[in-house]
């Protein structure tokens, strides 16, 4: 509903997703356009389509204080009317094009991406309507009114909600004194005036804090001039620096009353950021303790053979900042106790042991094997491009993921979760637990 | 996980669909469909396992079986032990999991296209030989049990759906929720599972998918190698439990922890049978579209953003069902408005509808994004097989896609006006309302129904 309330499970998925990502073979090609803007630019002509994805550094860790959700009700409203067009002007223009436009507000990143046939007649007015929400939407007063009514609607329903309840409460626990801990409450979307929309937009929608990310039926001159296009217009800005690293977790248990018949439960701590060498130990360490779905330690010990969950899980999130280590579960309310006991014990061990020889082969085989599954689609390109651009990886990180996966030891894992997830550290959330 | 295919899933597949190039077919002696589509912009598979087998086609004090037995068909089989399945498919570097609808059970994997062979033996393995072992059932009844609290129990939305359903059906098992009632799943043996495989899992009453990077003559090869061998068995002949006419509103309120109240409008719909003669599931789809298809189409233009009677609304409509048809409307009233107003709104978009029709622009950009919409479908192997599985688990061949395309394209304002005139009818409506609760138990404010 909310893109606000969505704001953890949106940064879970993505995470999730990006944590098991890689390739080998794919070209990515990358210049900065005259603007300022950063371009990455991947050729794919089976389909007659084009995706672009405008990404900025603009997501709710640069929220002003008092005003979360600002991030995210700018991103909402940046379609709702731009230029001469209102906002039933520009979803007709678009329909009858057959074009999307979409993308929200995370925690790191604020994203407009379209998607349309390649053909001119199409993609040229198409390309118009990306530009101009992204350089001059007119951030209508009497809209931004009725978007935050609804955000703020949503936002007291996702809190009679166990799993939001629950999401919120793990990420202000794990940042209790940095921006990824604060999250949109009804008063703090009700302070925000249209000055601040303005100025927030102003601000952080600049070419310096921009990446471009195409992907289709292309070629390489095209794509140059429509990132020119696209970018012209952009203030220069200047890219935005980040916050102070997140502090130590408010550590310990959370525990919250809910009448739900399920007690929802997460158990967690910061991590790493993007681009730290710890990230492939951790990633390859986490297939075995709960990344690796239905082979997992956690999913073994805690569904197949006690049946307390139906969906148990264990993830590590990079973020810009250092972001979370994450196990996820729902169980009877009466026996959460229990399976946060076995969950615990898994991780422990996990954590002091590291996996087995033959737990490692699988988590390779599956890292690796499953690699062109990661590619077979222009949307999945897009994805790729567009994290890789947006974070300043590599521009070989897919050319050397499987390799990088390869060389991973246990020794390795163990070192890495020995520095990264600490037991003493963790904070664990729980909802409706009896 | 195994999940159950919700019905948002289902609406958002709809009826679009044209097939570009391809799709080969054979039928194996045991009675096996085996469909393949080649794509190979990537090298990359996907086999779906597809049963004519859903919940609808379970008897009451049973419900869930379908879903259960989905789970149980992981735990393993003579050669392949509890768990072996999941484990083989990943260190292929695959991805599988599996779905119960009401109409259809489906089993997929994802693979790099040199492991096909290696998970269509798998699937071959399971399709006779599944062990629905005491032990493993009753680990896996309570993970169903917990799938239940999660996504039924504790979610305000999925209860109301359930009881619509309910309500709105009496004699036709889509009354019964898929993934069971819980009382019925507490009964639940493993010897109902076993007897649910063993009646309803052979190949005749199956199909496979494959789409990919693959070679049409070398799948239907494996398919022989690994399908071929077993055999065929008659399937008993089901009771058509004909839902009787609904002669009149039915109305069915819930009570659930929640802030906002929701209401849902379930009108009876027609289902497409004769892709040639019928009229009225193309033109209900072309009126979704035009109501909801896209941020200015009316029903967000109108109720959402002009009139702010509602916070967000939304229409579906399933035409290609093995059961009755249903049209949806749902939504949430804004701040201030009740779901008597909101109900009294859609009710007037409808009657502007059946009044002064639809107009040309409306339906040109309905089908303009129709077009596009068959371009980016192409972008995803998994669902164009999902594609085909669906339009033939009601008896409908994937042949017809494109004429079932042409048919939409054809749809004019006059056929939408008459669809709307016959099928938006009080007498087959069902009302769902919830009406939320404080946490603590007490009513937060109030959201009954106006009387009609």
């Amino acid at each position: 509903m909310s893109k606000i309330a969505m704001k953890s499970l949106f940064t879970a998925a993505v995470a999730l997703f990006f944590a098991q990502t890689a390739l080998a073979g794919v070209k990515i090609e990358h210049w900065v356009a005259s603007s300022g803007a950063r371009v990455y630019f991947v050729e794919s002509r089976v389909l007659p389509m084009l995706d672009v994805q405008i990404d900025f550094a603009a997501g709710s860790a640069f929220d002003t204080v008092g005003k979360s959700g600002l991030a995210a009700i700018t991103r909402g409203i940046l379609d709702l009317g731009a230029g001469e067009r209102d906002e039933s002007q520009i979803a007709e223009q678009l329909a009858d094009l057959g074009a999307n436009l979409a993308g929200g507000a995370d925690t790191d990143r604020a994203s407009v991406s379209l998607r349309t046939l390649s053909a001119r007649d199409k993609r040229d007015p198409a390309l118009d309507i990306l530009k101009l929400v992204v350089t001059r939407p007119s951030f209508d007063a009497a809209i931004l009114d009725r978007e935050k009514t609804r955000t703020i609607a949503a936002l007291k329903e996702a809190m009679t909600r166990p799993d939001s309840i629950a999401g919120k409460a793990f990420w202000a626990a794990l940042y209790p004194n940095h921006p990824y801990g604060r999250q949109a409450e009804p008063d703090t979307v009700a302070a925000i005036q249209r000055a601040d929309v303005v100025a927030f937009h102003q601000r952080y929608y600049t070419a310096a804090n921009a990446s471009v990310t195409l992907v289709g039926d292309l070629s390489r001159a095209d794509a140059e001039k429509i990132a020119e296009v696209l970018t012209a217009d952009l203030p220069k800005g200047e890219a935005v620096p980040l916050p102070p690293a997140p502090g130590a977790p408010a550590k310990g248990l959370k525990k919250l009353a809910h009448p739900a018949s399920q007690a929802h439960v997460f158990i967690g701590l910061p991590t790493i950021e993007r681009g730290n060498p710890d990230f492939f130990p951790l990633l390859v360490g986490n297939y075995t303790l709960g990344g690796g779905g239905f082979v997992s330690r956690l999913m073994k010990e805690v569904r197949d053979k006690r049946g307390y969950a139906y969906s148990v899980y264990s993830y590590i999130a990079p973020m810009r900042q250092p972001g979370p280590f994450q196990i996820g579960l729902q169980t009877k309310r009466s026996q959460a106790q229990d399976a946060i006991k076995v969950a615990r014990g898994i991780l422990d061990e996990f954590v002091k042991i590291g996996p087995t020889e033959e737990e490692l082969a699988a988590a390779k085989a599956n890292l690796i094997g499953s690699f062109p599954l990661r590619l077979d689609s222009n949307r999945k390109l897009l994805d790729n491009a567009s994290v890789i651009g947006f974070f300043g990886l590599p521009l070989d990180y897919l050319d050397t993921y499987q390799a990088k996966v390869q060389a991973v030891t246990i020794d390795d894992i163990r070192a890495a979760f020995g520095r990264r997830v600490r037991p003493a550290d963790l904070v664990t959330v729980t909802v409706a637990a009896d | 996980m195994p999940y159950k295919l919700m019905l948002s899933a289902l609406l958002a597949a709809g009826l679009a669909a044209p097939a570009l190039a391809n799709p080969y077919e054979t039928t194996l002696k045991n009675g096996l469909r085996v469909i393949v589509k080649e794509d190979r912009r990537a090298p990359t598979a996907v086999q779906m396992v597809w049963y004519r087998i859903g919940s609808m086609d379970e008897v009451d004090g049973q419900s869930g079986v379908a879903h259960v037995l989905e789970h149980m068909m992981f735990k393993g089989t003579p050669t392949v032990g509890p768990g072996e399945f999941n484990k083989r498919v990943a260190a292929a570097g695959g991805r599988d999991n599996a779905f119960t609808s009401r109409d259809y059970t489906a089993y997929f994997q994802q693979v790099p296209k040199e492991k096909l062979e290696d998970v269509m033996a798998l699937e071959a393995d399971r399709m006779r030989h599944l062990t629905v072992d005491e032990k493993e059932f009753a680990q896996e009844i309570k993970v169903v049990m917990e799938e239940r609290r999660m996504r039924t129990d504790d979610n305000p939305q999925s209860k109301l759906y359930e009881q619509m359903n309910a309500v709105a059906f009496q004699a036709h098992p889509y009354r019964r929720p898929i993934i069971g009632w819980m009382s019925d799943l507490e009964a639940m043996t493993a010897a109902d599972a076993k007897a649910w495989y063993d009646t309803w899992y052979v190949p005749n009453n199956a199909y496979v998918v494959v789409t990919g990077d693959v070679d049409h003559q070398a799948v239907f090869a494996l398919a022989e190698k690994y399908y071929g061998p077993l055999e065929g068995r008659t399937l008993p002949v089901g009771k058509p439990q004909t839902e009787p006419k609904q002669e009149g509103t039915r109305r069915v309120t819930v009570k659930a922890p929640a802030e906002l109240p929701t209401l849902i409008m379930a009108y009876k719909g027609p289902t497409l049978r004769d892709v040639e003669k019928d009229k009225d599931p193309y033109a209900l789809e072309m009126l979704s579209a035009i109501l909801d298809g896209h941020d200015a189409a009316r029903f967000n233009k109108k109720l959402v953003r002009e009139d702010k009677v509602a916070l967000s609304v939304d229409i579906g409509y399933d035409g290609t069902t093995r059961g009755p048809g249903m049209i949806y409307m749902s939504g949430t009233p804004a701040e201030g408005r009740t779901v008597a107003d909101l109900e009294a709104a859609l009710r007037a978009e409808i009657a502007r509808v059946q009044k002064d029709g639809v107009s040309e622009a409306e339906l040109k950009r309905a089908k303009a994004q129709l077009i596009a919409s068959q371009v980016y479908k192409l972008d995803s192997m998994f669902g164009q097989a999902m594609e085909i599985g669906q339009i033939e688990s009601v008896g409908i061949s994937y042949k017809k896609l494109d004429r079932m395309l042409e048919k939409l394209q054809q749809v004019t304002a006059a056929d939408v006006q008459a669809a709307a005139r016959t099928w938006f009818n009080d007498d087959t409506l069902t009302v769902g309302v919830l009406d939320p609760q404080q946490l603590d138990g007490k009513p937060r404010r109030p959201a009954m129904a106006g009387r009609h």
